[in-house]
Order: structure tokens, then sequence, then C-alpha cells
């Protein structure tokens, strides 16, 4: 890598930040319709369906059934009450066992 | 900042510390595989501190991508945080600006998923930085950690550890879902509306997530504003 590479990482730096940045300084104080804070209150949820879906099964490229088993076994872990450190190891353990054995 | 605020903050940032340790590590050992120095590693978790993000540009510069694109892939990528950030004010209490511009840089998936679902009302600065705090500590740390011992880690592990940040994400998603049927439709329909542009490759990825959360958000609002049912009562509005 090179200077090209640290001029790269200020702009991703700046493109983070900025959209984190507006909404709770340029933007704080006024005072939203209850349709539009209803909406943005609803986002949290959406975005993890959009960010798991489809990108999920594609970690591992041209094994499908390696993301699938992933995903199942976190959504077990997760629905039986466990929190997110038992999720996260939990589904690695299952994917480090099916890797070592396929 | 009231002190034990902050240390409650930790607390409940805690979850995100640990299991940020599997999906930091994975990004150490797939920027070290892409040809990063530890250096400049580790400045990418200090300077953006944005997973999704980062693990995208890794395939880019493998890809040989122009770093422009990059970039601008990386804003794409995250204008869903304007979206979150907007939620987000209307949850935490009112501070001076320079304290809002300061843990507006924390704002990622995972810390603003535990603030926003936070039990209280409305959120104090002090518990926003303790959660941002405690998480950014370990992205940092475990970026490093990752790129020093990941290529040693035996191969089977390495591919494993790939699902990391999604087993994350269904671990912050699961536990809203249970026993509220809206949660469970704004999922879906993000999830099926992101599978559609996939496919019909009609926009690329961060064009993809964006289109796919907003439409859903608003489609089931509106649904739920027609029938009349109940709103999500971790982030319902205090109305006073």
């Amino acid at each position: 890598m090179g200077p090209t590479y640290w001029w790269m990482l200020f702009g991703m730096a700046l493109v983070t930040y900025i959209p984190r940045m507006i909404p709770l300084t340029v933007l704080d104080g006024r005072k939203l319709p209850p349709l539009v804070t209803g909406i943005l209150s609803n986002i949290p949820f959406a975005v993890l369906g959009a960010l798991i879906f489809p990108a999920v099964f594609y970690v591992q490229e041209g094994n499908f059934l390696f993301g699938l088993i992933g995903a199942a076994t976190a959504f077990l872990i997760a629905i039986f009450g466990f929190g997110l450190m038992t999720v996260v190891l939990g589904t690695i353990g299952v994917l480090a066992v099916y890797s070592l054995f396929m | 900042m009231e002190r034990s605020e902050f240390n409650n903050g930790l607390r409940a940032g805690l979850s995100i510390a640990i299991g940020y340790f599997p999906v930091a590590l994975t990004f150490g050992l797939l920027a070290k595989t892409t040809g990063l120095s530890l250096f400049e590693a580790t400045a990418m978790s200090i300077f953006v501190f944005a997973g999704a993000a980062q693990y995208i540009s890794l395939s880019l510069i493998t890809a040989g991508v122009d770093p422009l694109l990059i970039v601008m892939n990386t804003f794409i990528v995250n204008i869903r945080h304007f979206l979150m950030t907007a939620s987000l004010n209307e949850k935490m209490q009112p501070a001076p600006k320079p304290i809002k511009a300061a843990y507006a840089f924390g704002v990622t998936d995972e810390t603003f998923s535990v603030i926003a679902t936070s039990k209280q009302d409305k959120v104090s600065s002090g518990h926003a930085f303790g959660v941002i705090t405690i998480a950014y500590g370990s992205w940092v740390v475990f970026t490093a950690l990752g790129h020093v011992i990941g290529a040693n880690l035996p191969l089977f592990l390495q591919a494993a550890m790939s699902i990391a940040l999604y087993a994350l994400f269904i671990a912050l998603l699961v536990p809203s879902m249970k026993g509220n049927r809206k949660v469970v439709l704004l999922a879906s329909l993000a999830a099926l509306l992101h599978c559609f542009f996939y496919y019909t490759e009609l926009l690329s990825t961060g064009w993809a997530i964006l289109a796919s959360t907003l439409l859903s958000s608003i489609i089931i609002e509106l649904v739920y504003a027609k029938y009349g049912r109940a709103p999500i009562p971790a982030v319902e509005k205090e109305e006073s």
C-alpha cells in the first residue's frame, strides 16, 4: 500500500463520520411529524434484516450451505435466549466443526 | 457527564465488545491476507470504525478497485447510519452539539441497536459514551490482535470466523423479534427486498441496503398507521 491507501482511509473516515454526525447536530431540535419518527424507529430492525440477507449465504464463496448452516445456528442459539457472545462464538464453533469435517 | 451513567453504558456495551472480538479478529486476519500492514489495518479500525464497510473495502482492495470508488462505496454502505442517528436523536437526552458530534463517531449498527433499544425512555450522553468506548476499544484492539495472530490460526477456524459479523447481526435482531410481529415483519420485508435487488442486480450493495431498509420501514409504518396497531414498545416515544 502507500500514500494512496492513506488518502483512501481519510476519505472513508470522512464519508463514514458525516452521515453519523449530521442528524445529531445540524438537524437536532427540529420537531419531526409522528409518521416520520415512526418510520425512523423502524429502521434498526429493518436494517438488520437487510444486512443479514442475502449476504450471510455468501460468506464462503461458492458454498451456500456454509452460510445457511451459520445463519440457522445463530438464529437457533439466539431464539433460546442466549447473549451476543454465545451466539457469535457458538456459530463459529459449529462452522469450525463443519469446515473441519467437510 | 455522570460517572454512573458512563459505567452503566460500559456494562450495556460489554456484550458488543465481546461480540466484536471474533468479528474484529477476523477483520485483522483478512486485512493481513489482503496485504495491509498491521499499522494500516489498525488505522482503518481507528479512523473508520464501521464493520460492514471495512469488510467490503478489503474485498474491493483485493479486486483492485479504484480507491475513489472504494470511498464512494463506503459512503453508500454507511448512509444507513444517517437514518440511525436521526432515529437515535429522538431517543437521546438533549446535550450540547460538540458532545453529540463526539459520540456520533461511535454510532455503528451494534452500538446503535443497543442504545436505541435501551429500556430507558431517554438515554444520557454518558450512557452512550460508555457503550461506545468499550465497543470501540474492543474493535481496535482485536483488529490489531487478529492481524498479529490471524495467519497462525488453522484454516478451518479462519473459514468459520468469516460468519462472525452476521452472527452478531442475528444476535442483535432476534431478541427484539420475540413476541413482536412488527419487528419480524420489518426485518423480513427488508431481507426480501434486499434479496430482490441482489438477484435482479437492480442496485449495487450499498444502495440496495439503503433502499430495502427505507422501503420496509415506510411500508410497514403505513400499514400499521392504517390499521392502528401498537408501535414497537422498546423504542416507543414518550408523549408528554
